[in-house]
């Protein structure tokens, strides 16, 4: 059986551009770096790296890109965000800057910067029953968390908490997937590997 | 966080080199107050370097750069959202101490400031807060990693305006690189004793052809152009020091420095953005700094 090489790109303004698309070829995907409206079209998918995520969503207005990402998310394309991509990928954000514009597309609301300042950054086994993922070495950095979810959106991973508050890490909502951690500075690709499943 | 999550743990090689990861095709820039510290937040910036005095400044001035107020930090983390950097003495474990008690996302151990110890460097490894350190070749760039350093940057020659250093220092790491990529197995111990880094670091890197660490450059770079050129040498990211806001338009300057760096690979944006943006800074030329005035001398 003949089945057409699959092509996903990375957007690749700002962030570890490089350790997605390196995971992803591993994979047997062929990756395409965006940095342009163009750059999109006949893409099966996208992912948003982690970064800075002011930084990315003021280059992506620069380059005008909003309008053409928030398209591609409406065609129902398969998108990841990691980190800086999860703050893109939400439809409200708590303490980014004021005029922070997000692509948005799944129904969440994020807190930046959630667990403090790098001295807090840390990393934790954790495990994404839903997906059927076990003791994954999640690297949260300067890392933001899901304070709200709605009524279409998928909890995949939480942290244990003895708090009210849900800690919730790691969403999906249709083709849409977000982690508030970084799977590529791992040599782990299984949540890459589920997410070229929804290609 | 440690109560109620007792296995996360803090302060990981990768947590602290994952950090810098997160900053690669970015502009630093080194900022003296809050209003700086915002021109660069809006400007682009990824994180912005806290120092008393811009390099250019330090140059003029003379006597001995130190550590920063920590009122000032203090001023800057308040003011800004993105990752804030500070400077510590080459040596000065206490200023160190201090910066990461301040709550600063990464510490530069950093030539621009007069070295407290001229024979040693900090044992980065000891703390949790992430390093950044200079080099001017790949032997002194394994030394800093071998101490713990979670990210380099190529010196240059700060405060100067002039980017002819830190091209030639990117230059020698990348090219050590690559020669270390083609030598035999077997020359690689030797190789080890010829660049006085450890054996496992210089394996390493001649086996993936790259720094274990993000490199960034620094320390010259003064216009969009200037930072384009960086990238197209291989540097990760820049950061800019004097270059800005020692220039006739500091708030456009430093946005057309980050489109540069962001669109490296299309003059067309390079051109486009480098257009109207006031007087440069004034450059010194290397030839005429006497050889106690040069910083990139600074670190063993």
């Amino acid at each position: 059986m003949v089945t057409k090489t699959k092509t996903v790109g990375v957007l690749a303004l700002q962030g570890d551009v490089r350790e997605h698309a390196k995971m992803l070829s591993d994979l047997g995907v062929a990756v395409t770096l965006v940095k342009k409206a163009t750059d999109l079209s006949s893409l099966d998918g996208l992912v948003i790296p982690g970064g800075e995520s002011t930084t990315i969503s003021m280059l992506i207005n620069r380059a005008n890109l909003m309008q053409p990402l928030r398209d591609f998310i409406k065609a129902e394309k398969a998108v990841y965000g990691s980190c800086a991509g999860m703050i893109l990928l939400s439809d409200q954000l708590l303490d980014g800057r004021t005029d922070q514009e997000t692509i948005g597309g799944i129904d969440i609301t994020v807190r930046r910067n959630a667990f403090g300042r790098q001295v807090d950054s840390f990393e934790k086994e954790i495990d994404l029953g839903p997906i059927g993922i076990s003791k994954f070495m999640a690297v949260f950095i300067r890392a933001p968390l899901v304070e709200k979810v709605g009524g279409q959106v998928e909890i995949i991973a939480a942290l244990p908490n003895t708090a009210q508050d849900s800690r919730i890490v790691m969403v999906q909502q249709g083709n849409l997937l977000a982690t508030s951690f970084h799977p590529e500075l791992t040599g782990d690709n299984r949540i890459h590997k589920y997410f070229v499943s929804l290609l | 966080m440690s109560q109620d999550n007792p296995a996360a743990q803090t302060g990981t090689s990768r947590v602290k080199r994952g950090m810098a990861e997160m900053l690669k095709g970015g502009v630093i820039m080194d900022v003296i107050d809050a209003e700086q510290a915002r021109i660069a937040e809006d400007a682009g910036a990824v994180a912005v370097m806290a120092l008393e005095r811009v390099p250019a400044d330090i140059r003029k001035d003379g006597g001995v750069a130190r550590m920063s107020d920590p009122d000032m930090i203090d001023g800057i983390i308040a003011a800004v959202s993105i990752p804030v950097m500070a400077k510590a003495r080459i040596g000065h474990i206490v200023e160190a101490k201090v910066l990461q008690a301040l709550g600063v996302d990464y510490i530069d151990e950093s030539e621009v400031l007069t070295p407290a110890d001229e024979s040693h460097h900090i044992t980065k490894s000891d703390f949790i807060v992430p390093f950044v350190c200079g080099a001017t070749n790949l032997g002194e760039a394994l030394r800093r990693i071998n101490e713990g350093a979670a990210m380099i940057r190529s010196k240059g020659e700060a405060g100067t305006g002039n980017v002819v250093e830190a091209v030639r220092h990117i230059r020698t790491i990348k090219g050590e690189i690559a020669r270390l990529r083609n030598l035999p197995k077997e020359e690689l111990f030797s190789e080890a004793k010829n660049l006085q880094a450890p054996y496992e670091l210089v394996a390493e890197v001649a086996a993936t052809g790259q720094l274990p660490v993000v490199l960034f450059t620094a320390g010259g770079i003064a216009t969009p152009a200037d930072a384009a050129l960086m990238m197209e040498l291989g540097a990760d990211g820049v950061f800019v020091g004097s270059g800005i806001f020692k220039s006739g338009d500091p708030v456009k300057r430093a946005k057309a420095i980050v489109d540069a760096t962001t669109n490296w690979d299309n003059p067309d944006v390079v051109g486009k953005v480098s257009r109207g943006l006031g007087e440069a800074m004034v450059g010194i030329n290397i030839d005429t700094l006497p050889a106690s005035e040069r910083y990139a001398g600074r670190g063993w």
